[in-house]
């Protein structure tokens, strides 16, 4: 809190990792702006999991140096974890504990004053009040994921590490979860998040950087990248709705149903 | 960031408490096979046992029979910190403002919690049974702080398990010697009906003094130097196994 805010809210400098000898991460550099949402693309055992370890100092870099929110990850391990809050791969959930005790559980384990009342709000803001006293683990899978980001908010952390949130996860459940990741970045919450789908990063992202093989090979906003390959052809193509597009339409209830008409332009 | 050990302990034990009150099971299976022993020993195998002093074989056996209730209730702690590793909760405690020792800590604060549970249980069926003692208040608190320095002890050894099994069934198998141990010792029969090197590692290994210790104290007997030495085991078990489930532990979280 003490850090100016213009500096970046995440700052990665030649980091590298290796066990024995696989090098999964072989000097990664990258800025992220405050309160912009930061797209790390890559397909499976790029090193993105290992990268968001590391920043939320879970794992130690063998050198280089990454600081979140103006602290650095391997000396001041605790002002990072004050800083930030990371929502794995799979949903890490108490599925004995119901949704709420699992919200008391972390606003208690954050310190914060009136942990009854801040599992209350975040039942209602992730729509889940009234599974609130069902044990986790009765939960649907997008049910899971809401109640895993929702844990991960309580206590409004500036830095968000989001790992692959919506793998696994129906279309509906995927759209809730991009809004809900497009909510906080208009809060003003940094938001580092991982994917291998493209329309992912494209539909949410502000910055997306491309991880290969353990370096950065390309950074830049959407049209920045798009303008590394040759300008468009021209192509009259009838716009067919996509199986999604169908499958959300015969279904019929997304959360708000204001996701969809973004989805058909781009291409 | 100390300043909040306790806090933070306090709340996580809470959150395993209740795994333990949900699944009451743990509790129950635990001390089933402890009680099945004492039914087989006392009404099927005791009688033809010659334990050479003139107290009822249920209160002879009773202390071994604790003991080995101990040692089958660990493997859960094993179990439900493997399980807590492998379901990604551990990571989030990780990546949190927590104290970390608060998240080993908890799971053996709740490990004395339900194995207490246990051992009354057992010590209540025990009654039943037959088992009588004329031990005082005082008597019984020695017993009781002797159980629970033992339980503290085999409990981080479960911490070991726990912390670098690779499998649900590594994390619970460790239990099974433990709970042999106290079959070659003078839990059931006295050492000195064994052949030479048996009764040997019988008298030398931690049960065999414990048992006599919780047997004396039972029987309002002086407790000797087996007490001194029952101390020293499970002092030097709890320090040893606290030592290398805190260096596994850092480690695993560097």
């Amino acid at each position: 809190m003490t850090t100016t805010t213009r500096e970046p809210a995440i700052r990665v400098r030649a980091v590298t990792k290796s066990y024995q000898d696989l090098h999964v991460l072989r000097g990664v550099d990258f800025d992220v702006a405050p309160g912009s949402i930061f797209a790390l693309l890559g397909s499976n055992g790029a090193g993105k999991t290992t990268l968001v370890r590391i920043l939320s100092t879970l794992l130690r870099a063998n050198t280089g140096t990454a600081t979140v929110h103006g602290f650095d990850v391997a000396s001041a391990p605790g002002d990072v974890r004050r800083s930030i809050s990371l929502t794995g791969q799979f949903a890490a959930v108490d599925e004995v504990l119901t949704g709420r005790e699992n919200l008391v559980l972390v606003a208690k384990l954050r310190h914060l004053r009136n942990p009854g009342a801040v599992a209350d709000d975040m039942l209602a803001r992730f729509s889940l009040t009234d599974a609130g006293n069902r044990r986790a683990g009765t939960y649907s899978g997008g049910m899971r994921r809401r109640l895993d980001i929702a844990m991960s908010l309580v206590g409004n952390p500036p830095v968000v590490f989001l790992d692959e949130p919506t793998t696994g996860l129906d279309p509906q459940a995927r759209i809730e979860v991009w809004q809900t990741v497009k909510r906080l970045a208009k809060d003003g919450t940094t938001i580092l998040l991982t994917t291998q789908y493209l329309d992912e990063a494209e539909q949410l992202a502000d910055r997306i950087a491309i991880l290969h093989q353990g370096v950065i090979i390309q950074n830049g906003t959407l049209a920045e990248l798009k303008q590394l390959l040759p300008s468009a052809e021209v192509e009259y193509v009838a716009k067919q709705p996509t199986l999604e597009d169908v499958f959300l339409a015969l279904v019929g209830d997304t959360a708000d149903g204001a996701a969809m008409p973004a989805g058909g332009e781009s291409r | 960031m100390t300043a909040h050990v306790l806090s933070d302990t306090g709340t996580l034990t809470g959150r395993s408490l209740r795994h333990i009150l949900r699944s009451p099971d743990t509790i129950i299976t635990t001390a089933i096979t402890p009680v099945a022993l004492m039914l087989l020993f006392v009404y099927v195998l005791g009688g033809a046992i010659n334990t050479g002093s003139d107290e009822s074989y249920i209160n002879y056996m009773l202390p071994g029979i604790l003991l080995i209730t101990i040692a089958s209730g660990i493997a859960y702690t094993a179990y439900r910190l493997f399980l807590d590793m492998k379901g990604g909760i551990f990571e989030r405690f990780q990546s949190m403002p927590i104290a970390r020792p608060a998240v080993l800590w908890a799971h053996v604060l709740t490990a004395l919690v339900a194995n207490l549970a246990s051992i009354v249980i057992v010590t209540g069926v025990a009654l039943i049974m037959g088992f009588r003692t004329g031990a005082s208040v005082t008597d019984w608190f020695a017993a009781a702080g002797i159980l629970i320095l033992f339980t503290l002890a085999l409990t981080w050894v479960a911490v070991i398990a726990g912390l670098s099994a690779k499998t649900v069934d590594g994390a619970s198998a460790f239990s099974y010697p433990l709970i042999f141990l106290p079959f070659i010792s003078s839990a059931f029969v006295p050492t000195d009906s064994m052949p030479g090197p048996v009764a040997w590692f019988a008298e030398n290994q931690p049960v065999t003094s414990i048992v006599n210790t919780l047997r004396a104290l039972f029987a309002q007997q002086p407790v000797g130097h087996d007490i001194w030495i029952a101390l020293a085991w499970c002092a030097g078990l709890l320090v040893a196994a606290y030592a290398a489930a805190t260096a596994i532990y850092r480690k695993k979280i560097s």
